[in-house]
């Protein structure tokens, strides 16, 4: 439509307003916002004093143990300060990245191998995704707390008695948390690979099968480079989703006494004790990372794809 | 003979493998539904294990009705509803401009709300929460506005793009015959955007059904509680009460199993065009 009275562009522009408003006041306002309320030492509503750099220094330097320090051990941190959930974040992000996008892989070859009940587990395995994080930590805080230890009774009944033992102790917490994680997060990375897999025409398997590539020539030499993109995909997806993750660790462990405090949590509770000054900080400083990896994380992937990959060079 | 039972072994192996993960997935939650209808001393003998005699509904009239989880329900319902229904005529509105109509400015603003979806904002929930505060609109009004923001940028760019592959030759029909631009956004081409809209609806649905941050957060008064909330406060009230609380997290779950059941097309289709975006 060809527009050019000032009255018709104030009509059109009408059409976005109210997304901009909201967009304005909910994101951009609060964006700037926290840059402001992390030089302050602030509760956010009755005072406020600034106090230049001393958040960021808190977050970086406090809990930092030099007296312990030695270069070989990684924990050389408090076990209460922000290194420390880093720490616990990047530890489950790890397992996230590894056994839940591995185990989600090798389902979606599976289910792509064109057998008859796929669909069905296709519904199945996308059911946890749907639920909310609350309802699956606490059906899980449920299940293995050791009183009165359902799943351990579970593993003693089909003969794994040898596994069980006190999922939620100080020992395994940690582990037990980055195991559910991605027993709830599998399915959502099942679902995007089988999309991905399913784009791959199946003339090209057609074609190696009758050049005569076996099944692990065909996945080296068709599925994987062209299933980079998506790969990749769900390589930052996982990363940022898993970083980001904090309701479903809540409701499982409520903390555990730091033990699996992960960066969100923390800046939860500081801005629940009114630290909002340091909660901004400790967000600012947690963006910044999150961006710098995906940033990263793209341009690897762009180079590995131009190398091994599909993509034009 | 010996590449067939070759192949027979490798689908044996296939579907134990599959199975098991699949048996993982709904055992926990067929365990949940069958330890919700036990009472608490059977659940002492057993744990759940058996399969439950009778259905006993005790617990979800406890639930419901004595531990307030129908109130934080239909808050729930309420402010799914209110939320997504604004995000559609919001969402809808802006897409339809920025596909259909010029203004000055108009690609900035889309490159700004793009950019918007590619910035993680771990704490975003912060100056959110204290904007509103001050404010003061907590509780629902806040919890509302602060959510309908949550999903616009995704919502926008999916229904741009929708727009942007539709002809425009019934838009013109339409403003031959008179209509003016809001009466061809509503009656053209909201029609015409109807399956993108039921993934942004159920997008957005799920998204504000299952947020726990801001609820926890926004409300001074429990009785308005949205239901993930509402679940945390009701588990600390009763963490000895076992099957209360499956019985509890049976309500906030089995609707949305349903509801993905039904629609799991759609759910799904949602959930991947959304990752594909971000």
């Amino acid at each position: 439509m060809i527009d050019k009275t000032i009255k018709d562009k104030v009509v059109n522009f009408s059409f976005v307003f109210p997304a901009f408003v909201i967009f304005s006041v909910f994101y951009l306002y609060p964006f700037f916002y926290s840059f402001i309320l992390s030089f302050q030492q602030t509760d956010g509503i009755y005072y406020s004093k600034f106090v230049g750099l001393q958040n960021f220094k808190e977050v970086f330097a406090s809990g930092l143990d030099w007296q312990n320090f030695k270069w070989w051990s990684i924990t050389w941190w408090k076990a209460s300060s922000w290194w420390n959930s880093m720490y616990n974040g990047v530890f489950i992000t790890f397992w996230a990245l590894t056994f839940q996008n591995i185990l989600a892989f090798a389902l979606a070859l599976g289910v792509d191998k064109a057998i008859k009940t796929g669909k069905i587990y296709r519904v199945i395995f996308f059911i946890l995704p749907v639920l909310s994080e609350i309802i699956i930590g606490l059906l899980m805080r449920e299940l293995l707390l050791t009183n009165p230890g359902i799943l351990n009774q579970w593993l003693e009944k089909v003969g794994l008695g040898f596994i069980s033992h006190n999922w939620l102790g100080r020992e395994s917490v940690l582990l037990t948390t980055a195991l559910v994680h991605s027993w709830k997060g599998f399915g959502w990375a099942f679902i995007i690979l089988l999309a991905g897999l399913q784009t791959i025409p199946e003339e090209l398997y057609e074609a190696a099968r009758i050049d005569g590539a076996n099944y692990m020539q065909r996945f080296h030499r068709i599925t994987l480079p062209l299933l980079m993109p998506v790969v990749s995909l769900v390589i930052v997806l996982t990363l940022l989703g898993t970083m980001q993750a904090f309701a479903m660790i809540l409701a499982l462990t409520r903390g555990a006494a730091g033990l699996t405090e992960v960066p969100v949590m923390r800046i939860y509770n500081h801005l629940r004790l009114s630290q909002v000054g340091l909660a901004c900080a400790e967000g600012i400083v947690l963006g910044a990372v999150l961006i710098a990896v995906s940033f990263t994380m793209f341009n690897l992937s762009k180079w590995i794809r131009s190398r091994w990959g599909v993509l034009p060079r | 003979m010996y590449y067939r039972a070759k192949k027979i072994i490798a689908l044996i192996l296939l579907h134990t493998f599959l199975l098991s993960v699949a048996l993982s997935c709904v055992c926990p939650l067929l365990w949940m539904l069958n330890a919700s209808f036990k009472s608490e001393q059977e659940f002492r003998d057993d744990f759940g294990l058996n399969i439950a005699a009778a259905f006993n509904w005790e617990n979800y009239k406890k639930v419901l009705f004595d531990e307030g989880l129908g109130y934080y329900f239909l808050n729930s319902v309420f402010y799914t509803f209110i939320t997504v229904f604004s995000i559609v005529i919001v969402s809808s509105l802006a897409a339809f401009a920025f596909s259909r109509l010029n203004f000055p400015g108009k690609n900035a603003i889309f490159f700004i709300f793009l950019t918007a979806m590619m910035i993680p904002l771990p704490a975003g929930f912060v100056p959110v929460y204290i904007l509103l505060n001050k404010l003061n609109l907590v509780n629902r009004i806040g919890y509302v506005l602060a959510m309908s923001n949550m999903g616009l940028s995704l919502s926008i760019y999916l229904l741009k793009t929708f727009f942007d592959q539709l002809p425009r030759d019934l838009e013109d029909a339409a403003r031959i015959d008179g209509c003016n631009k809001l009466q061809i956004w509503w009656n053209v081409g909201m029609p015409l955007i109807a399956p993108a809209l039921a993934v942004v609806i159920i997008f957005n649905s799920l998204n504000v059904w299952n947020e726990f941050v801001l609820a926890s957060l926004m409300f001074t008064d429990d009785a308005l509680m949205p239901l993930q909330a509402g679940l945390m406060g009701l588990y600390n009230n009763n963490v000895t009460q076992h099957t209360l609380i499956m019985a509890a997290l049976t309500v906030a779950a089995l609707p949305i199993i349903l509801l993905y059941l039904k629609m799991q097309k759609q759910i799904i289709k949602g959930i991947t065009s959304g990752a594909m975006v971000g």
